[in-house]
């Protein structure tokens, strides 16, 4: 039996051993397109921030890794799938026959059709590459411009910001909402959160757009904002989202969304029976709503490949819906956010803010059940949201009006009501 | 060195705290705690400042040991001057807080001036701040503890707080931390509500890391921590029963004093008892003790758990009342039961639970419910001063006048005032079972004579933990002594009162000496400070710790007139049990003590004996 | 067979030797908030519960690590963290459902039980036996093992 995988990036690698523990003979292919051996992206900040090297990105970091479980890894791109014979076209002319497939080509960064973004000193933050070209570009002093306050947007603005203020630099960031994080925290969650990263000195401007780039003689850039003004920075970093990469897919049956993900059954199989897919390619059900959504995090990425990676070793493994869920940190201050964070209809919730401290918690509960949470500034325990939310714990009476009161006593509930330990 | 070396100075008055490097000199001459603690407060306050002025000053201290993996290592000292008896009062107490105050990086906490409008005291780790607390002034400490936990979304935070009886004026209102941990004697949350300091909250992550000798440390520790293992006070009786494990002992022994001292011995004692807490009641099937608890790092765990019956009068309209919290220890248990003839074990609870949540010492309510009770009876007092019948034995004057002391309202306002005044007032001084106007606790000298001796010599006031005889007289620890002579007492209560000193300023807690003697924790200390800690220089730290407390005093107005006992105690003999006619003799134990501790007649220390002490 | 951490919170008396004997342990100080295990305080019914990591098999942590920072422990079953590959990403702390698994500010890393390599510090420190470290047939996983399986990813027999 030979599995190939589509992607190196977490869901591939995670996938591709899943399939190794079960069956120890069978032939496994990663197909990944960067000259790199599988690395996460998740690490990039902190390889920007210099907290680690290059080598300290890679998913597994024994060298031998791969021959040891018996992974081959080819360096390629996918173009086209041919379902009929069972045959992966390849970039580099091969076609590679598989017996299950795995789809695990994430997701790629988007620009906004704007003039000038297709300038060298316009960059994205998505890969190892794209990393160094911000390195190379990070010199003392540099005035950098950053499109998007999305969740890319905010963990690397750190990594820029301390670099450059150091040096008498400066990060201005842009963004056409009206307030940072919106798809991830709630508004009050955001405000305390922009207020951190301007206080770490990031220039930050909501509600605005960038309506061309250019090149300004003597280099950098000249960028051109939605009222009209002009200003000069040294580059531009573009982190305004990434969509899913099926561009390859089309012709091979293999059905796309509404929201432009693969779409998966709960055993992440596509509409074609011996083609899974897994990761931010996909669109899953959301176990908060039971609608589709495109969950492009880390361990929804996990989780799917686990799924994946079990039915196709011969398995028969079941997803009950991704639940969403993030962490981000800026400058020190982790944010974090579960579930339906945002409330439901005809649901309660409670909000502590303490603005001074930069600490925050709001849950969202249906009924007697905590749907959603989102909180800034504490970490411990911070996990038992997500089992308080996945596994529906029913909340006496007692807590639910305790939570109420005090929201920050989640884990404490979640002991009580959930592991009957109280 | 397990000191932090570091202690924070507030000013109250100016709004301020500063960081300060702890005295180290002083370190290794008063080791921490109650010893050092106090070092600072003879140091910076005169002895004739005026108790709940501004001038006086308020330690929080934690010793070498709090905050470690020693047993017991959790307590903190609170030192202040008095104001229920204008000597040096000392109280301290285990819970959470102390640990966590150390862990912050913090030895000692010094709160002088007062604060223009109410505050709380913010710290977290190497920050802190005053805090306006209009939002908490006015409300329980139970409120207070769980308001602040809640508005810096910080479950994890510890809380020393004072209550409502302490902002009311209350002469003997304590500070409470963990809900039901207090250091509770001698009104030192009094002194800290005139201060205009509601609590002190604290979060500490950096933890203690100055161990000398770690690995040293660790075996010293454990070997302590066997020792009390095998004991069967601190390895079986305390854990399984409390101290109410004394409750039918002593009332055997024919030394429980019973309303206001007329009599010895309690008939209800088993009813209010550890083996009553554990009985399951008629009413609901369930027991009035819920489980044992221990305080930080304590692997003897005393600590009552208790639950009320809920059919009972006192809560059956109060819900808030139906949780689990701090039970009956044995001097509460007392106090508020064979002190007035109380034998109803729920009131008491109540009672007790009223304590906490509003601060204030069940020893110096209860006893002084005892003088009002007895005042009634001799109709000195009438129901419509007092706003209740109440006769030995009304559980409902009881917790009524827990209510109104709790919060400053009506004859409440009185009995806030403790036994002493309230006996004066009302013509009857005689009545007030006090020494330097603080009430005693559950021992009646008569029984046990050399507690006599202690009472009367106590720094802070009758006291039973300035030298805990009963250990010896009654329990045979180390050696046992005959509870009815006063042969040698005076010898036992010095050793008793300086080896007491030393283990209070170690940071661990004195229940450990029912265990442990200094030997057991010179080990400890040597392993986590620099310098002699050595048995002898232990003795000898106590000793001078004593005579410093002592010193304060007399320079404070006490004399040796005021190392006496109340006339009924003197001269009224028991009327039942083994102490059946007899008296306390302190006119035998008291002039040998004062040459024991190389004092003059007048009970001051000698100019060889401070020499001989460096002080 | 495997140790595991047996826990028996109605032995606990809220003493927190545990919690110190960990940081001990694992930081060289007395820092209970640096324990990886922690007694949870119920004041209203006075139970004291410690909860830490049940090494369960699903290993949250250890599959969303996106570094390969965490790894299982052969020999004890524990699943460990590498503190020189882990960058402090955090993911594994929001996808570990027993919030077992935390981040410590202080060092840029998370933290989280390791069995200490075979001899537990925290059941050594237990003065009650409310924390042993026994046969895990012993351990009443199966409990947690039943409430793990309502999760989503748990891969279950269709």
């Amino acid at each position: 039996m030979r599995h190939v995988i589509l992607g190196n990036g977490p869901t591939g690698v995670v996938a591709a051993e899943t399939i190794r523990k079960k069956n120890p003979t069978d032939e496994i292919v990663i197909v990944g397109d960067e000259h790199e051996r599988p690395y996460s992206r998740m690490a990039i900040p902190y390889l920007l921030e210099g907290k680690i090297a290059e080598s300290g990105t890679l998913l597994r970091h024994d060298p031998h890794h791969w021959e040891r479980t018996g992974i081959s890894l080819v360096e390629a791109r996918a173009t086209a799938i041919d379902t009929s014979a069972s045959v992966v076209r390849l970039s580099n002319g091969d076609a590679l026959p598989y017996d299950r497939l795995l789809i695990a080509t994430g997701s790629h960064p988007v620009r906004p059709p704007i003039p000038g973004m297709d300038l060298p000193d316009v960059v994205s933050c998505w890969t190892l590459d794209d990393a160094r070209k911000i390195q190379d570009r990070l010199r003392p002093g540099a005035k950098v411009l950053q499109m998007g306050a999305g969740f890319i947007g905010m963990i690397i603005m750190e990594a820029i910001a301390t670099t450059v203020n150091k040096t008498g630099g400066k990060l201005t960031v842009v963004e056409m909402g009206d307030r940072v994080v919106p798809r991830m925290m709630t508004p009050e969650a955001s405000r305390l959160i922009q207020a951190w990263s301007e206080k770490a000195g990031v220039e930050i401007l909501c509600s605005t757009r960038v309506t061309s780039v250019a090149t300004k003689a003597g280099g950098g850039v000249t960028v051109t904002f939605g009222d009209g003004a002009a200003r000069d920075f040294d580059f531009v970093i573009c982190a305004t989202g990434v969509v899913p990469t099926i561009d390859y897919l089309k012709g091979s049956g293999v059905e796309i969304g509404k929201l432009g993900g693969i779409v998966v059954d709960a055993r992440m199989q596509t509409t074609v029976p011996g083609i899974y897919a897994a990761g931010d390619c996909t669109e899953s059900v959301d176990f908060s709503t039971g609608d589709f959504m495109v969950n492009a995090i880390q361990p929804n990425a996990a989780d799917q490949a686990l799924v994946a990676g079990a039915n196709m070793a011969g398995g028969a493994a079941l997803t009950r819906g991704g639940l969403r869920m993030n962490v981000l940190e800026t400058f020190g201050l982790i944010s974090t956010s579960y579930g339906q964070w945002w409330g439901a209809e005809g649901g309660e919730h409670v909000e502590e803010v303490d603005a001074a401290e930069f600490r925050y918690i709001r849950l969202e509960f249906m009924g007697d059940r905590v749907i959603g949470a989102t909180v800034v500034g504490r970490t411990h325990h911070i996990g038992a949201l997500r089992g308080l939310i996945q596994t529906g714990v029913k909340l006496t009476a007692e807590w639910k009006a305790r939570l109420m009161t005090d929201p920050n006593k989640f884990m404490d509930a979640y002991l009580a009501c959930g592991q009957s330990a109280a | 060195m397990s000191w932090q070396r570091k202690i924070l100075r507030v000013d109250l008055t100016a709004g301020t705290c500063t960081p300060e490097d702890l005295n180290m000199e002083w370190a290794h001459e008063y080791l921490g705690s109650r010893g050092l603690g106090t070092k600072y407060f003879v140091e910076e306050v005169g002895a004739k400042v005026e108790p709940l002025s501004p001038a006086n000053k308020l330690i929080f201290a934690t010793g070498p040991l709090t905050g470690t993996m020693a047993s017991t290592g959790g307590r903190y000292t609170v030192i202040t001057k008095g104001p229920l008896t204008g000597a040096i009062a000392c109280s301290n107490s285990g819970g959470y807080f102390g640990a966590e105050l150390k862990m912050a990086g913090w030895d000692m906490v010094i709160l002088e001036g007062k604060s223009p409008k109410p505050v709380y005291l913010h710290i977290e780790n190497d920050t802190a701040e005053l805090v306006d607390a209009a939002e908490i002034w006015g409300t329980s400490v139970w409120h207070t503890e769980e308001h602040l936990k809640k508005k810096h979304q910080d479950p994890l935070m510890r809380v020393s707080s004072c209550g409502r009886a302490a902002e009311q004026g209350c002469l003997y209102a304590a500070v409470v931390n963990d809900l039901h941990r207090a250091a509770g004697r001698s009104g030192v949350g009094t002194v800290m509500a005139s201060k205009n300091l509601k609590a002190i909250a604290v979060r500490g992550t950096k933890g203690v890391a100055t161990i000398r000798d770690p690995k040293a440390f660790m075996e010293a520790t454990k070997a302590g921590k066997k020792v009390l293992a095998d004991n069967a006070v601190t390895g079986q009786g305390l854990p399984a029963y409390g101290t109410q494990v004394l409750m039918n002992v002593i009332n055997e022994i024919g030394a429980l004093p019973t309303r206001n001292h007329r009599d010895i011995q309690f008939e209800g004692a088993r009813d209010i008892s550890a083996e009553a807490m554990a009985e399951k009641r008629p009413t609901d099937g369930k027991a009035n003790l819920v489980t044992n608890q221990a305080c930080f790092g304590c692997t003897i765990a005393c600590g009552r758990i208790s639950q009320l019956d809920k059919t009972h009068y006192t809560v059956v309209t109060k819900p808030q009342y139906w949780g689990a919290s701090g039970g009956l220890e044995y001097e509460a248990a007392w106090a508020l039961g064979a002190a007035n003839g109380v034998n109803d074990l729920e009131a008491l609870t109540y009672a007790n639970f009223i304590c906490n949540e509003d601060g204030f010492d069940p020893i110096s309510f209860g006893a002084t419910v005892g003088a009002v009770m007895e005042l009634y009876q001799m109709g000195v007092l009438t129901k419509e001063q007092i706003g209740i019948e109440a006769p030995f034995g009304s559980a409902q004057a009881l917790t009524f006048l827990a209510e109104k002391v709790a919060l400053g309202e009506g004859f409440g306002r009185e009995v806030a005032m403790g036994s002493k005044r309230l006996c004066e007032k009302y013509g009857h001084p005689d009545l007030s079972m006090s020494v330097k106007g603080q009430e005693f606790p559950a021992y009646d000298s008569r029984g046990i004579q050399g507690m006599g001796l202690t009472y009367a010599t106590s720094n802070r006031g009758a006291c039973h933990l300035r030298s805990y005889t009963v250990a010896s007289e009654v329990l045979g620890i180390p050696i046992k002594t005959d509870p009815l002579a006063t042969e040698g007492k005076a010898g036992l209560v010095k050793a008793f009162q300086d080896a007491t000193a030393a283990f209070d300023s170690a940071g661990i807690c004195i229940f450990t000496s029912f265990a442990w003697t200094l030997a057991d924790v010179a080990p400890q200390l040597q392993a986590a400070c620099e310098g002699d800690w050595s048995l002898e220089n232990l003795e000898k730290v106590g000793e001078r710790i004593w005579n410093m407390e002592r010193m304060f005093n007399n320079a404070a107005g006490f004399t040796s007139k005021d190392d006496s006992l109340p006339k009924r105690l003197l001269t009224e003999p028991a009327k039942t049990g083994p102490a059946k006619g007899l008296v306390n003799g302190l006119d035998k134990m008291l002039p040998e003590y004062y040459q024991l501790r190389g004092w003059t007649q007048d009970g001051v220390p000698t100019n060889e004996t401070r020499v001989r002490l460096g002080l | 067979m495997m140790n595991s951490l047996h826990i028996d919170p109605s032995k606990c008396t809220g003493c927190l030797q545990c919690e110190m004997a960990c940081s001990f342990e694992n930081h060289g100080v007395f820092a209970t908030s640096k324990s990886r295990i922690k007694v949870f305080d119920f004041h209203s019914t006075g139970r004291k519960v410690p909860y830490t990591c049940t090494q369960c098999d699903e290993a949250w942590c250890m599959h969303a690590c996106p570094v390969g920072a965490i790894s299982e422990d052969k020999k004890t079953g524990a699943k460990v963290v590498n503190e020189t590959t882990c960058v402090g990403c955090k993911v594994c702390t929001i996808a570990c459902p027993f919030g077992t698994i935390n981040y410590v500010a202080d060092t840029g890393k998370v933290q989280k039980c390791d069995l200490c390599a075979g001899s537990p510090a925290c059941a050594e420190a237990c003065p009650t036996g409310a924390i042993t470290f026994v046969d895990a047939n012993w351990t009443g996983l199966d409990r947690m093992r039943a409430w793990a399986e309502k999760l989503d990813t748990q891969t279950a027999t269709a």
